[in-house]
């Protein structure tokens, strides 16, 4: 154990340690900053994550609302790049750090660093991860990637859109090697995190716990793992190559030099089509979980929402070519590539007819995780079945770079990703701080997002299919009245997070402790031990599973000698 | 990764707190080192599909270029790191059999095939540095030198990175190598606990493997 000597900041384990005082947990077993920043315990790597990232989220969406900011201001006739309250070069600069921090310091690790890191060995009974210094020297890699991105805010800025297309990723004077070199960094935290889970699910299952008495969530996130390990490489090696492209302008990528923009296009949407399968596939597993403790029913088609996962993690890797509809690729690849792009779309609806299904006749009961389930359901599917519209060649040739694909994966990422994972921490928030939070608040943050999520999102999808172009600092006057409805928009979805944000902040200081160590009596692992929170080797002994994880009260069955 | 050492009871010396035996501790590392090497292949994959993009665009210029490769240097340098993998694997071998010396030996003789693997690749590099083949916009061959394609630039360039990148994973190999042993000397490995050592032999093999496709699609393929 280590001891209080230097002066270090009160972290809030501290202040839990006060209010407990009984039997040790997670978060009071060791004390002092350097015993959170240097810890190998998979639940204390999770909170510091989970601290990281909500940072992020909060810069990030910062940048959001200057963008709408400006968007929301009156047109001024015959306007220059200096006429608006940023500069139109300021304004470049602001899209690109809102996508690169939203895409690469948020959205992609979110739930997997998060929650996975939480609850992965928790929900397999096992101590900690397969590998718990790789873990921490993931989270170390994370904050140097982060700090890269960070340093490139502070100095020369960066205004490629997160995507670095080239030429101009090459030929930009901002500071293009810092963010890729970040965004390298990144990548290879990632790829540690996911081979650290995919063998984590192989080898530390508690005895019993076979494959199909896995949590969904655990399918998920093991899903997202191998996207995570072969993909990123890819984006690896490709990052590398433009920053080697503009130190020494070797000429693959720059056609002045005899290189080809596409072949970029190709790298890079190799990776960063399967990363928006990384980026939702944890969350559909917390829906899963969430659809089912709440409803207080076993999901409908357990297998199918399993194996789902797996094809999606699989299909993903072969759709790329439908970010490059209009490059001028080929006829014939495009037809595959729209194809294939259909043929996701049925592990995902599969997914949706299940929870769907699972929520008919089930008991549901109001509570905060479900209402963001709710709000899930509602904004997914919009983004799903506008994904249909893109994803049609003849359509996607006229949508293609309008606010209508802004449009389409808002609602995808941050309608679905980062709302069930803020849903999926309202559901696991016991577990993790041992606190109670303010139910009545929770919903109504849940209310306000989704009224404000929508009144963000929504005129721009009709603003696009009217062809207003996406990261334009000026448009013409008829498209006014959309923007200005949604910078509306986007003001009340910042008062809905701030209402998140408060509710956790409230419930970590001022919170009521909390005395049950299942309040949604959930079936699975992580709800099984007697602690309240976790103490610091996650269960007092080796746990056994003996049953499927959604086997709620009315549907056990007697439990006989070797299965169920 | 697996170097805890935890004094309970009934629990090997070696054996991290949170596995439950020496084997499952040994699988989950082999297992993870496996899955490592899928990521590792994906990378240079894309480097490979670079290289094959670069040569269908420009057939003639490649097989220009690649006149100024010395396969035999390319073919020394490939049965050097064949023997590094043999005697990597013996340093395994060794040390699963409790042999202490030999694991030292063969680590050494490992690491001596590196070294001597590194030494011919910058000859090679020097030599073209010496016709003037230099990356990307400092291309600029000298009047003798027998590659003068204006988009030669891009078959070195390309070169120097995969070459380059593959260079990296052997310092990057040789510097496990030295971790392994000081491993080693401090009596760490045996028929126990081997993993770490399995593993480093196991990235050996792969950059090894790499080289093997690099080799002829840069030498030899004309």
């Amino acid at each position: 154990m280590q001891k209080r000597d230097i002066g270090k900041p009160v972290f809030f384990a501290d202040m839990l340690s006060s209010h407990h005082g009984m039997s040790t947990n997670y978060l009071t077993a060791k004390k002092g900053f350097l015993s959170w920043l240097f810890t190998v315990d998979h639940k204390r790597i999770g909170v510091m994550y989970f601290v990281s990232i909500a940072l992020f989220f909060l810069v990030a969406g910062l940048f959001a609302l200057l963008l709408r900011a400006e968007l929301m201001q009156v047109r001024i006739p015959n306007a220059t790049a200096t006429s608006y309250m940023i500069s139109a070069d300021h304004y470049n600069e602001a899209f690109t750090f809102h996508g690169a921090i939203m895409v690469f310091l948020v959205i992609i690790p979110s739930v997997p660093a998060t929650l996975g890191n939480f609850l992965l060995p928790l929900m397999i009974g096992a101590k900690d991860v397969a590998f718990p210094k790789l873990n921490l020297i993931s989270f170390h890699l994370y904050i140097v990637g982060a700090l890269f991105l960070v340093y490139t805010i502070a100095f020369g800025g960066l205004d490629t859109g997160w995507t670095f297309y080239t030429p101009y990723s090459t030929q930009t004077s901002t500071s293009v090697i810092a963010a890729v070199f970040g965004a390298f960094i990144l990548g290879f935290a990632s790829i540690l995190t996911g081979v650290n889970f995919i063998v984590t699910v192989h080898k530390m299952r508690a005895p019993g716990m076979t494959w199909v008495r896995m949590p969904l969530f655990v399918w998920a996130i093991y899903a997202t793992s191998v996207i995570q390990v072969l993909a990123t490489p890819v984006v690896g090696v490709t990052l590398i190559l433009v920053a080697i492209e503009r130190l020494l302008g070797i000429g693959i990528f720059d056609s002045n030099l005899g290189g080809d923009p596409i072949l970029f296009q190709n790298f890079f949407w190799f990776y960063s089509h399967p990363a928006v399968y990384i980026m939702i596939l944890p969350g559909f597993g917390i829906i899963s979980e969430l659809v089912t403790t709440h409803s207080r029913k076993n999901i409908f088609g357990y297998k199918a929402v399993a194996i789902s996962s797996i094809g999606i993690a699989v299909i993903g890797f072969f759709v790329w070519g439908h970010h490059m509809f209009t490059s001028g690729q080929s006829a014939l690849a495009s037809v595959f590539f729209s194809l294939l792009t259909y043929a996701v779309a049925v592990p995902t609806a599969i997914k949706v007819f299940s929870w769907v299904a699972t929520l008919y006749k089930g008991s549901i009961s109001f509570t905060t995780p479900m209402c963001y389930v709710f709000v899930f359901l509602f904004l997914f599917l919009i983004g799903g079945l506008t994904g249909i519209f893109l994803g049609a060649l003849s359509t996607d040739v006229h949508l293609h770079n309008t606010y209508f694909v802004v449009a389409h994966f808002h609602y995808v990422m941050m309608g679905g990703t980062l709302i069930a994972w803020i849903g999926g921490i309202y559901h696991w928030w016991p577990k993790i701080t041992g606190k109670k939070f303010n139910q009545t608040w929770g919903i109504i943050s849940s209310i306000v997002v989704f009224i404000g999520f929508n009144l963000t999102f929504f005129p721009q999808f009709i603003m696009g299919s009217r062809g207003m172009p996406r990261r334009y600092y000026d448009y013409l006057p008829e498209y006014y009245s959309f923007h200005l409805l949604s910078s509306i928009g986007s003001f009340v979805l910042a008062v809905g997070l701030f209402i998140v944000l408060f509710n956790w902040l409230h419930s970590i200081f001022y919170g009521e402790n909390e005395s049950l160590a299942n309040p949604w009596k959930g079936k699975s692992m992580e709800w099984t031990e007697t602690a309240v929170v976790p103490i610091e080797h996650n269960f007092e002994k080796q746990p056994i599973s003996t049953h499927g994880p959604y086997e709620f009260d009315e549907l056990i069955k007697p439990i006989k000698a070797g299965g169920h | 990764m697996t170097d805890h050492s935890h004094g309970g009871e009934a629990h090997p010396k070696y054996l991290a707190h949170h596995f439950k035996s020496m084997e499952q501790q040994t699988s989950a590392g082999k297992l993870g080192m496996w899955v490592f090497m899928g990521q590792e292949l994906l990378f240079f994959s894309g480097l490979f599909c670079a290289f094959g993009f670069v040569r269908s665009m420009y057939p003639e210029m490649v097989a220009q270029a690649q006149t100024s490769m010395d396969w035999r240097l390319g073919g020394i340098n490939s049965i050097i790191l064949l023997i590094s993998s043999l005697t990597m694997s013996l340093c395994v071998r060794s040390a699963r059999s409790n042999n202490k010396n030999a694991t030292v030996k063969f680590l050494l003789a490992t690491m001596a095939c590196g070294f001597l693997f590194l030494t011919i690749k910058a000859a090679e590099w020097g030599m073209h540095f010496h016709e003037g083949y230099y990356p990307g916009k400092y291309f600029n061959p000298i009047p003798e030198a027998p590659v003068q394609d204006i988009h030669a630039h891009i078959f070195f360039g390309l070169y120097y990175v995969m070459t380059g990148m593959h260079g990296l994973h052997i310092v990057v190999g040789l510097g496990l190598m030295v971790w392994m042993l000081v491993r080693t000397l401090k009596n760490e490995f045996n028929s126990e606990n081997y993993v770490s050592l399995e593993n480093t032999s196991l990235f050996w093999h792969l950059v090894d493997i790499v080289w093997i496709f690099l080799y002829p699609l840069l030498y030899l393929a004309k």
